[in-house]
């Protein structure tokens, strides 16, 4: 079974990942994920009726720990690799009017 | 005394006795950086005055008696996935050309704490995404063993270093394969722990499920040795384990009598180069005139492993870099107007195709209409291949196969069939889905005098039993 990728697809995928791909990028995107589809597809070959899906290995609980702060005041450090700030906050391009 | 070629358990001891410094060594390895990465550009970054002057410290504490560690006064590589405070972290990406963390990842303090010296940052493929370093950012790495060829990947920068000799030790991070298969391309031991065993804390996640730091090293003496010195519980990882009997040197003991080694037929079938399976199976023999139990069996589900984990490891991986959006920290494209072209323009002029791939087919198995036929069927997938394993190690204590299907490509050979190079991936990846540790052990080169690496596999929580098999396998070729 091929898989058809449409470019209504790439461009609804391109939206979920924030991706802003040039023409040539998205024909090659569909050529890309289609063939890995094929691929995966391999895998309805498994009857997995009943098998619970598997997301961790070790029956793993979530760690809970009590509410204190533990770090210092790091925001200075922590701007320093802000590409934009000021005043103590992240700047970004506006994001309404 | 050649210090170059001292393991990295050598070159403590001799510390310790006085033969050599601390500084000596890094002032050597430094020197040998300097004339080689011309040449293999094993590394990002290099931090040539703050190794020196940690050599330095770290003297001091030696002969003050209060670093008395095998690993004191060694000088190790990081892999560039690895946050270290104050040092250059690119993940060998654009995105995070110029980001300098403000902390350094646990595996790294621990290395710390036990008397490392930490010389820079190795070179990998581009947030981990590849099997030769080709994908990197900043260029590709050689293998030392011949330049022609890539050093594999992902960690192929800590593997090149470890056998060029610019470093005593290296850390890299193993996914699907990442420490193990660069390890084997480059003739040196690689070792991927349990899942849990190492923090991954500062560790930049590709596949959070799948991602275990590990060793890079000379031999199976330092393997054990390092994996012993990162190991810990860290409750700001959230997968740590609480491990018990952590003391891996222990397992340094040249004997496996009674050991029960099976041999998956389904790792020597098509598409592994005869060569590669005449040095592995040549391997199995060395463990069975030493008394292991050696035979074969049917594991089952192999082919099904690279679809299971691409498919998980690209939606994890499309979730973990989301966080990439030219906010906080990295690249920001600077001709956006509005916040979301912002976000778009950063991350498309940031990230690689490689890295761009995986995103997009990451979020297309997680989105609605899809998840279930391709994500949560992953999933039981996965469920499955653990329950094989499972079966098998009722069986055996170790599992003995190839690291991967051949020697190292040529460079330039492997990128433009994306699926060709993920089939490199069949022996390694299954362990990273069901969590088990691995280690790529030396096993002699094929005609064009390129490594052979073969793989020990273990059940979870047993990588005393590879050690010991490993260690067992070095002594009697030695």
């Amino acid at each position: 079974m091929a898989n058809i990728i449409s470019d209504e697809t790439i461009d609804y995928v391109g939206i979920l990942a924030k991706l802003e791909l040039s023409d040539e990028e998205k024909e090659a995107a569909k050529k890309d994920m289609g063939r890995m589809l094929d691929y995966i597809d391999k895998l309805s070959e498994l009857d997995t009726t009943g098998v619970e899906p598997m997301s961790h290995v070790f029956p793993v609980q979530n760690v809970f720990r009590e509410d204190v702060v533990t770090n210092g005041d790091e925001s200075e450090q922590t701007l320093v690799n802000a590409p934009g700030e000021k005043d103590n906050m992240f700047v970004v391009p506006k994001t309404f009017d | 005394m050649d210090i170059l070629s001292l393991t990295a358990v050598e070159l403590a001891k001799a510390i310790r006795e006085g033969k050599t410094t601390a500084v000596e060594a890094t002032q050597a390895v430094l020197d040998k950086i300097a004339a080689g990465e011309d040449t293999y550009h094993c590394y990002v970054t290099v931090e040539r005055e703050k190794a020196l002057k940690q050599a330095e410290e770290v003297q001091k504490k030696i002969e003050a008696g209060e670093l008395t560690g095998p690993l004191a006064g060694v000088p190790f590589a990081i892999k560039d996935n690895m946050c270290t405070e104050g040092t250059l972290t690119t993940c060998s990406s654009k995105i995070l050309e110029n980001f300098v963390p403000t902390f350094s990842a646990e595996a790294v303090l621990n290395l710390e704490k036990a008397g490392a010296v930490i010389l820079g940052k190795t070179n990998m493929d581009e947030f981990a995404m590849g099997s030769t370093t080709e994908t990197s950012y900043y260029g590709v790495t050689k293998n030392p063993r011949n330049p022609e060829h890539v050093p594999g990947g992902s960690s192929g920068g800590s593997a090149a270093a470890v056998a060029a000799e610019e470093c005593f030790a290296a850390l890299g991070s193993d996914t699907g394969g990442s420490i193990r298969q660069p390890a084997s391309y480059c003739g040196v031991v690689g070792m991927k722990p349990t899942y849990g065993t190492v923090s991954r804390y500062g560790l930049i996640a590709y596949g959070s499920s799948l991602d275990q730091i590990g060793p890079l090293t000379k031999d199976v003496t330092d393997c054990a040795t390092v994996l012993e010195a990162i190991t810990s519980h860290d409750p700001k990882d959230s997968t740590s384990m609480e491990r018990k009997n952590t003391d891996f040197t222990s397992a340094l003991v040249a004997d496996v009598k009674g050991m029960k080694i099976g041999i998956p037929r389904d790792y020597f079938g098509e598409g592994l180069d005869p060569e590669v399976r005449d040095a592995v199976l040549a391997a199995a023999e060395v463990l069975k005139a030493q008394g292991a139990e050696v035979e074969e069996f049917d594991l089952s589900l192999v082919d099904y492993a690279i679809p299971t984990y691409y498919t998980i490891a690209a939606a994890e991986a499309s979730s973990n870099l989301e966080r990439f959006d030219g906010v906080k920290y990295g690249y920001r494209a600077q001709d956006a107007e509005d916040l979301h072209t912002m976000y778009k323009r950063s991350r498309s002029q940031g990230f690689g195709p490689e890295v761009k791939r995986r995103i997009m087919l990451g979020s297309f198995v997680l989105s609605s209409g899809y998840y279930d036929a391709y994500y949560l069927k992953a999933l039981r997938v996965k469920a499955l291949i653990k329950k094989a394993f499972d079966e098998a190690f009722a069986k055996y204590d170790v599992i003995l196969g190839p690291v991967a299907p051949t020697t190292a490509p040529k460079l330039g050979s492997s990128l433009s069939d994306p699926i060709k190079m993920y089939l490199g991936d069949i022996y390694t990846i299954s362990i990273n889905l069901a969590g088990l540790p691995g280690i790529s052990v030396p096993c002699g080169t094929d005609s064009k005098g390129l490594p052979i690496g073969m793989q020990l596999i273990g059940d979870c929580f047993q990588e005393k039993k590879l050690i010991r098999a490993a260690y067992t396998y070095e002594q009697s070729v030695k």
